[in-house]
């Protein structure tokens, strides 16, 4: 095999060499060494693989990495469900439909942070407007973040409603590129409006659904801004994920461990990620 | 002529500057967003400005708990700290590898006036002195309305068993008896941590055997009894409706108004009162937090947070003869005077006459000999970050006050680890 000639000079991609290089290259291949050390910000102590064992060893982390799945899932299904079906709404031709894409694509461009203390004094059990609101109706509104059970769903909820609008929007440029000849072969053929959606549609939007899956499941297995402004991974480590305990780590001064545990992540998100774009885009092929 | 004019220019240009130079210090000081801690700062600064016009301060605030842990850590390990900062004392204290990072204040002139209790929770491991004490020592303890006490004809309690049967007697009568607020994560520790003088008194080399991993939370009867309390007053249904996502802040007003009858915490808590609900300051009580035997009972003391002086501060002549004044017998009247919610730790440094209820409450069992003794992070480095957690845990109903012991165990093995202890 041979190598294709660049058409550029070598010293034109210096520039952006030494970025490369100085910003992400060294401190990735730093953050693989200090994770096989005990790190206290002042001194290093050469500890070989004890922080990666120490890490799987926290009672907390199995749960953490479950809560992860669970999230990364959930949320992404959500978004990619909602995000087709209002895509669908949004182009279909409706009363106002700019200002409804601009509506549904708000929350995206809104801080997390904000979001997620807004929601918290929402989901107050005894003060917040939801549970307030539900009294009225003489319903007795649940812990939404304080409940154990309920406090990750209660993020997630939140999580879909601020990230399908960049789904939706994904979605709508996906829409549009299908030409409107399948449609029209399809209504000759007398398709009905489910079958159009199912048949034409879904198929059609794949690459916008390879996108948004591949997307919002990256960001689900990350996550972290919001679950820490909503519950800091409580009540208890119920709402934990592998970001927010590993930030714990990093928090009390392991800052060894929390490197080891930033190394689990990116492991876990190249497992995860990797082979579902490989098997997407196969199909691509396939199609 | 020309040469002349511009030499008298130039001089008297060198001349400003170099007396520039001398009159005007701004000392960089970082200090928590605690009330407590800003009513002592001004008290000081104000009183030491007037002293030298020529030194002025530049005050950043940071947060508290362990999110304040990490920029005190960060900073320092990066030469960003400002001259001096207010830190924890204790295990915290030791964490942040003090013969590295804090100049060293045993040559202090003041240094001679405080009390060696406090000298050795900011003493290196070479023994010298590194901090010098900002604020009063505090109890860990309940705080409790006495209208509602008043009202129901209720003692205060000697024993945890008088303790649960007040509550009983105050959740009977319809009114909130326990404030829990674990929106406030650290808030959930106090029945474990404040219960160490009771631990104490019933395995005397507790604090020594922990450090050398020979005795655990959960096979201490002793011990494990404050996971127990959290466990039992939960599941008597003794808590505010909102305690999980009620903060330090509700449950400080809960008890100050009247809207539950106990709240465990720290006395700085007493600042919170004199600045939100001054008018409800003599309505709240507070004693330690009761044990099985009421003639073993005591306090279980907070060290304050200390003033220390960064190794690789700007001004650090000038800031020394700062810290010396706060460590001063003069300073630290201007700070209890400010701040009367505790004894300083200062000699010859006395409260007012004048000071709120919980503190009357509270000075006697200081004043007491063996009625009060240091929490166990002034005895040991070893102290595990997810108590707040686990506690939040056993109240809420998660995990069992056996389990979560246990489990506490195991999560301070990092940190003995990390400082290197043998044995472990």
């Amino acid at each position: 095999m041979v190598a294709r000639k660049s058409p550029y000079p070598y010293w034109f991609v210096l520039p952006a060499a030494v970025v490369f290089t100085t910003l992400f290259l060294a401190p990735t291949i730093a953050s693989f060494w200090f994770s096989l050390t005990r790190w206290d910000l002042f001194t290093t102590q050469f500890i070989g693989l004890e922080n990666y064992k120490q890490f799987f060893r926290e009672p907390f982390l199995i749960k953490g990495l479950i809560n992860t799945v669970i999230y990364a899932v959930t949320t992404s299904a959500a978004k990619t469900v909602l995000g087709l079906l209002l895509a669908v709404l949004l182009t279909s031709g409706i009363w106002a439909q700019g200002a409804l894409r601009t509506i549904i694509f708000f929350p995206v461009l809104v801080s997390t942070i904000g979001v997620g203390i807004t929601f918290s004094v929402l989901m107050h059990p005894t003060r917040g407007l939801i549970n307030v609101a539900l009294a009225t109706l003489g319903i007795h509104g649940p812990g939404w973040l304080t409940d154990p059970a309920l406090a990750l769903y209660s993020i997630v909820v939140v999580d879909v409603w601020k990230g399908v609008g960049l789904a939706t929007v994904i979605y709508i440029a996906g829409l549009a590129s299908i030409s409107p000849d399948y449609y029209e072969a399809a209504r000759i053929d007398g398709a009905t409006r489910r079958q159009m959606f199912f048949r034409v549609t879904v198929p059609l939007s794949k690459p916008a659904t390879v996108t948004v899956v591949t997307l919002s499941l990256i960001g689900g297995l990350r996550s972290f801004d919001l679950i820490w402004a909503m519950t800091k991974g409580g009540p208890g480590f119920s709402s934990d994920v592998l970001a927010s305990v590993i930030y714990k780590q990093y928090q009390a001064g392991f800052y060894g461990l929390s490197t080891a545990g930033n190394v689990i992540l990116f492991l876990l998100i190249g497992l995860i990620v990797l082979p579902l774009t490989a098997w997407f885009n196969r199909k691509e092929i396939d199609l | 002529m020309r040469m002349t004019r511009y030499g008298i220019v130039a001089a008297s240009m060198l001349g400003l500057s170099a007396s520039a130079a001398w009159a005007d210090v701004t000392l960089g000081i970082m200090i928590d967003t605690n009330p407590e801690s800003i009513a002592s700062f001004d008290a000081v600064s104000k009183a030491y400005s007037e002293k030298h016009p020529d030194v002025t301060f530049d005050v950043e605030q940071r947060a508290g708990g362990s999110e304040g842990d990490n920029i005190v850590k960060t900073r320092l390990a990066t030469g960003e700290m400002p001259d001096i900062f207010q830190y924890n004392s204790g295990s915290l204290f030791q964490a942040l590898k003090p013969e590295q990072t804090i100049a060293d204040l045993s040559d202090l002139p003041s240094a001679a006036g405080i009390l060696d209790t406090f000298k050795k929770v900011v003493s290196a491991s070479d023994g010298h002195v590194r901090g010098i004490p900002f604020g009063p020592a505090m109890g860990g303890g309940i705080f409790y309305n006495r209208k509602i006490y008043a009202e129901l004809g209720l003692q205060p309690p000697k024993t945890w068993a008088d303790f649960i049967a007040n509550n009983q007697k105050i959740k009977a009568a319809g009114k909130v008896a326990l404030a829990q607020t674990y929106g406030t994560t650290w808030t959930s520790q106090i029945f474990v941590l404040a219960d160490f003088f009771n631990v104490q008194s019933e395995v005397p080399n507790f604090a020594t055997d922990y450090t050398a991993n020979k005795v655990k939370y959960a096979t201490t009867p002793a011990a494990l009894r404050g996971f127990e309390h959290v466990e039992e007053v939960a599941k008597a249904g003794f808590f505010n409706e909102d305690f999980g996502a009620a903060t330090f802040d509700d449950g400080m007003r809960m008890v100050s108004t009247g809207e539950a009858a106990h709240y465990p915490s720290l006395t700085f808590g007493i600042g919170n009162i004199q600045q939100n609900f001054p008018d409800n300051l003599q309505d709240v009580g507070f004693f330690a937090v009761p044990g099985n035997d009421a003639a073993k009972n005591g306090l279980t003391i907070w060290m304050p947070a200390a003033l220390y002086l960064s190794a690789k501060a700007e001004h650090l002549e000038e800031a020394k003869k700062f810290l010396d004044f706060v460590a001063s017998k003069e300073g630290c009247e201007l700070m209890a005077k400010a701040v009367p919610s505790g004894p300083y730790l200062i000699k010859g440094c006395e409260l007012p006459k004048d000071v709120p209820q919980a503190v009357s409450d509270m000075l006697p069992y200081f004043e007491t000999e063996g009625r009060a003794g240091p929490a166990l992070e002034f005895l040991s480095p070893v102290k595990g970050p997810a108590l707040e957690q686990i506690a939040v845990e056993v109240g809420t109903g998660i995990r069992s006050a056996k389990d979560a012991a246990a489990l506490y165990d195991q999560d301070v093995e990092k940190q003995a680890k990390q400082l290197g202890l043998p044995n472990w």
